[in-house]
């Protein structure tokens, strides 16, 4: 079936696809992952921890502290966009200053600029490199060899993924056996074999067994430096940074989970991660509320289907008691947009009877005034379905089946 | 026969003093489920209505022949608590807990692989067989026993769609929750081999999603390994992937990890996939029909 069919989204599919699969592979996460990817400046501020280097750098979120940071590491200097998405450089967000003057007009130019729908708050200004050679590096957890992957090109830069497939013999890969240490002669064998200059092999062999460490150390499931630099001076640096941490493993990273509490981007998403619900916002005018990542993706699907847009995936998770309906439905209706709600729930460890609770609940306490299909069905239905019976709520549909709720909501919210 | 949990699972739960824990081995227990023991390191000697609880699963095992686990501890002590009972020697794990750090995952699969242990999960609903053993949070009254296999990522999908096979009068040998965290002790393509060994499985159903590579994968292994029909459901189709970092995850993949890929992989090798868990039972049950 053509993906136009399925409205919510179908530009950014076509989208992927017609840029020779960057975006469209294993890794990218479902919209449901909580993983967290970190900014240019904190993977490096990590590296620096674990003595990876990385050039001298300082952070800014005003334009006189832009230019102090500037004054600071000295000119020339780079002022580069801290935003989580690539191809800064294209579209103006890495700028050269040479003195204070172009440090101003640089910061002022980037700082609340737009890069394909990020907002830049943050720069990170950094001593300008003088490059010799730039190569790629990365380390990623191949979920399907359940192993640690490195990869090392002496070609880095843009195009790495067209020369992994044009000349795979560019991009040396190896596992890293999980039974095995990643030892520095392994480490020496991938800058060999990669043809890494020779005044600079063991540098950059010495580098990859430190991001080994970081991506244990600090949980990350990728890390990637595109490009890894020699220097004039023949030193190998790390001039970029992307790195994702496992979100299961913050609780053991103190100072991590400080950043993502700043990393949400839309007013819906930063209120539904204080009340710890995973949302994502859509652009339609469906809410949506499901029980269970799975059902509520398929929820998404069959709205779609129906003719409808949905507005968000919100999974209300496993167990949901009455608090977290009202907190859900708190988010959902401060969209705007939102003109129905459907809620789809399979009650399985979830009871139905707190779902319905949860509807009353917030019913009273906040202005609903939206209609609200609701599907019930699994453990505790019937008693869920009496609640909301006897509660008598103004503009509530119940519906007996998926199919049928999907229908009624399109069908409510385009009347 | 059913597969992973049977008549013959004899099973302990780690963790069964918990809250959760208790509520689901009771659950598990009333269902016919053999529970032979709870383990929780400081409560050995005490029971919880009649299951003995020993401190380590090696008691459990010289005691009670326990030879299946369930995992219900904290996400951050779940990987110590499979690691001691694959060190054990049960023959199965499985387990719920959610949110274990990766890393502890990927040290634990290599350790059951090695050690020839069944993993299952973590992070899933656990194993069903009606009639026979409920081993997990699957609410068992939605399923009657069948012929028909199911495997999937997503629980509460798995009940939408047992639902139906229900009410359409089928049933399941086994209903496998595979969890759909980054490293499972089981993926598709080891559950799709069990099914297709088991004499009771005559069909099976794939419930899959978005993101990795695993139904891509299982579509490879059904073309040259699976003579039973598959039909599949994927659910993602709507939602829109997430932020691409990098090149890395690009290069390492051929599949687009997208929902009409997986679609496009299985539909290649004659799995049929339906549009919407209703879509996927009724194909599911016309295919019963056509096997009787």
């Amino acid at each position: 079936m053509p993906s136009g069919t399925f409205t919510a989204c179908s530009g950014l599919v076509v989208r992927l696809r017609g840029s020779s699969r960057i975006g469209g592979a294993v890794g990218v996460r479902w919209i449901g992952s909580r993983d967290l990817d970190l900014l240019e400046y904190q993977g490096k501020q990590l590296f620096a921890k674990h003595g990876v280097p990385v050039p001298d750098g300082r952070y800014a979120d005003t334009v006189p502290a832009a230019v102090e940071a500037a004054e600071e590491v000295g000119y020339p200097c780079v002022i580069k966009a801290q935003v989580r998405i690539g191809k800064r450089g294209k579209a103006g967000g890495i700028k050269i200053a040479n003195d204070s003057d172009e440090a101003r007009s640089h910061a002022e130019a980037i700082l609340g600029m737009e890069i394909r729908g990020f907002t830049v708050h943050e720069v990170w200004v950094e001593r300008a490199s003088r490059i010799d050679a730039e190569y790629y590096t990365s380390i990623i957890l191949d979920r399907s060899e359940k192993k640690l992957l490195v990869m090392l090109s002496r070609m880095g830069g843009m195009d790495v993924e067209e020369m992994a497939e044009t000349d795979p013999s560019g991009l040396i890969k190896r596992h890293i056996e999980p039974a095995e240490e990643f030892t520095a002669e392994a480490a020496r064998q991938i800058s060999i074999d990669a043809r890494i200059d020779e005044d600079a092999s063991d540098q950059v062999a010495e580098l990859l067994v430190k991001l080994h460490d970081v991506a244990l150390a600090e949980d990350a499931t990728l890390i990637e430096i595109n490009p890894l630099i020699v220097t004039s001076d023949r030193k190998v640096v790390a001039l970029d940074s992307k790195m994702t941490i496992d979100n299961s493993a913050l609780y053991r990273h103190e100072e991590l989970s400080e950043l993502r509490d700043r990393s949400a981007e839309d007013p819906q998403e930063q209120m539904a991660k204080e009340k710890g619900l995973t949302y994502v916002k859509l652009g339609g005018n469906i809410g949506i509320l499901g029980n269970g990542a799975g059902l509520c993706m398929s929820t998404l699907d069959v709205v779609a289907q129906a003719g409808g847009k949905p507005a968000n995936f919100l999974d209300a998770g496993g167990g949901a008691k009455a608090d977290a309906i009202v907190a859900a439905l708190e988010v959902i209706t401060s969209d705007e947009n939102v003109n129905a709600i459907l809620f789809n729930i399979f009650g399985g460890i979830t009871r139905c009877d707190e779902i319905a609770k949860g509807i009353i609940e917030a019913s009273e306490r906040i202005d609903l005034d939206v209609p609200l299909v609701v599907r019930l069905d699994g453990t505790n239905s019937e008693e869920g379905l009496r609640l909301l019976a006897e509660a008598e709520l103004p503009d509530l549909h119940l519906e007996k089946t998926m199919l049928g709720a999907a229908e009624r909501v399109v069908e409510i919210a385009s009347g | 026969m059913a597969i992973v949990v049977n008549e013959e699972t004899k099973l302990v739960i780690s963790g069964l003093t918990g809250r959760e824990g208790t509520f689901h081995g009771l659950r598990n227990r009333s269902y016919g489920t053999d529970v032979v023991a709870g383990v929780t390191p400081g409560k050995g000697g005490q029971d919880v209505e009649g299951i003995p609880v020993y401190d380590k699963v090696a008691e459990a095992i010289a005691e009670r022949d326990a030879n299946t686990s369930m995992i219900f501890v904290p996400a951050r002590f779940a990987a110590a608590a499979i690691t001691e009972a694959i060190d054990a020697g049960v023959h199965t794990v499985i387990a719920i807990t959610e949110g274990i750090p990766v890393y502890d995952m990927l040290a634990v699969y290599w350790k059951a692989r090695d050690a020839g242990v069944r993993l299952i999960g973590p992070n899933c609903p656990g194993v069903l067989s009606p009639g026979k053993s409920n081993v997990g949070i699957i609410p068992a009254h939605f399923f009657d026993p069948g012929a028909i296999g199911v495997v999937s990522k997503s629980g509460t999908l798995t009940y939408q769609i047992g639902n139906e096979l229900k009410q359409a009068g089928t049933g399941n040998s086994s209903i496998v929750g595979i969890g759909g965290d980054p490293i499972v002790g089981s993926d598709f393509i080891d559950v799709l081999a069990l099914f297709e060994e088991d004499d009771e499985t005559e069909l099976i159903v794939m419930v899959g999603e978005i993101g990795g590579d695993a139904e891509e994968r299982a579509a490879d292994f059904i073309a040259e390994h699976v003579s039973k029909p598959v039909v599949a459901y994927i659910a993602g189709f709507t939602a829109p992937p997430g932020k691409q970092m990098g090149h890395a995850g690009a290069i390492i993949s051929g599949s687009s990890g997208t929902a009409e890929a997986k679609k496009e992989a299985l539909e290649a090798r004659g799995v049929r996939v339906g549009r919407s868990p209703t879509e996927s039972a009724q194909l599911a049950v016309e295919a019963m029909r056509a096997i009787a």
